[in-house]
């Protein structure tokens, strides 16, 4: 028997696809974002409030990914910006081929900001580039405070972590203090915005975040 | 969930492998795997064994390595295993350190069939021999 060593990643092949989509959105100018949360968190909602929000000059796509379903991109698509549902049928995860394969029809000069949504699971789409800046994991204030520990892969792996509905707080027991010290003892560098979706201002600091990420990926 | 993807990718990741060795068959296969690599264990040795039974793969066997989470002191330089979540230095008590690593899902090893195996080395070998005038 003879054993060889072996230098490579198990899901190469999807690494090798999301290091063409990352250097294609570099040469484009494009801000590409991962959403990431449990089924419920407010992704969709999210998003489409952050449409609502956003300059109608912004150039900006979105790709939503579900199992079944094409009800989130009608949802999204109400805003006016192109919007594509991807339908996994019954991956659980979206790859870089899903994503390659969505844009393939898009003039990526025309985008400056792509939004995608990933299938509620806190679990397998951490596992899968998309060629993304940066992964984003959204956490609720409905479910518990130590999901990050519970699911500290994709809070290891994401730059920012949203918590939200947090207009929700007053209601409840939950204790945003120690979900965010949870994330942060998984991850110490994540940062960390709470916003709401139905609070006037409770975006702003999210909006601000994100503007700030667009200009720093033109001026790259 | 994703398990049986990430068995069928190491086993694509096999199959590119021994394209390049003909003649040979995979005998185990290690891969190592980060604990925050969001991938379970007992899930992925399930599935892999579910595809490889009864199929032209046996009796190919996975080896699951599990990498803890480690950090660097950006105070002391101490390299620590993190437990229990704790990224705080345990030499010094520094708080700012660096992940290292910790979301592997690598191939590590791979073991082939010795016979065959070695008559392609020496066939190799052979080669590499004659197109170098025979300088080692």
């Amino acid at each position: 028997m003879k054993r060889m060593p072996l230098k490579a990643k198990v899901l190469s092949e999807n690494q090798r696809v999301a290091e063409a989509l990352r250097k294609t959105f570099k040469k484009h100018g494009i801000l590409c974002l991962n959403f990431i949360s449990a089924p419920g968190s407010g992704k969709t909602q999210l998003l489409e409030s952050t449409l609502a929000a956003l300059d109608p000059e912004t150039r900006v796509a979105v790709l939503t990914g579900d199992i079944q379903t094409d009800n989130d991109a009608r949802r999204l698509a109400r805003y006016g910006f192109p919007v594509k549902q991807i339908c996994t049928g019954g991956t659980c995860h979206l790859d870089g081929h899903m994503i390659e394969n969505a844009m393939s029809d898009w003039d990526l000069e025309k985008i400056d900001l792509l939004l995608i949504e990933n299938v509620g699971n806190l679990v397998c789409p951490s596992s899968y580039d998309l060629g993304e800046d940066a992964k984003v994991v959204l956490l609720s204030v409905t479910e518990g405070e130590d999901k990050p520990l519970k699911y500290p892969g994709i809070f290891f792996k994401s730059q920012l972590f949203l918590l939200t509905k947090v207009d929700l707080l007053p209601h409840l027991k939950f204790d945003a203090d120690l979900a965010e010290a949870n994330a942060r003892r998984v991850h110490p560098e994540i940062e960390i915005i709470r916003c709401s979706c139905t609070e006037a201002g409770g975006l702003d600091a999210w909006l601000t975040w994100l503007k700030n990420k667009m200009k720093t990926a033109k001026a790259a | 969930m994703h398990e049986l993807s990430i068995a069928e990718s190491i086993l694509s990741a096999i199959q590119a492998e021994l394209d390049q060795r003909p003649g040979t068959h995979a005998l185990k296969v290690g891969v190592r795997i980060g604990s925050m690599a969001a991938v379970d264990a007992g899930s992925l040795q399930f599935c892999f064994d579910s595809i490889v039974r009864d199929s032209e793969w046996e009796p190919l066997q996975l080896e699951i390595i599990l990498a803890p989470a480690e950090r660097l002191c950006n105070r002391c330089n101490e390299k620590f295993v993190v437990l229990d979540f704790n990224p705080v230095c345990p030499a010094c008590g520094h708080e700012v350190t660096m992940a290292l690593g910790g979301d592997e899902l690598d191939l590590e090893y791979l073991e082939l069939d010795e016979p065959e195996t070695v008559a392609v080395e020496a066939a190799y070998e052979l080669e590499t021999q004659r197109g170098t005038g025979g300088e080692r």
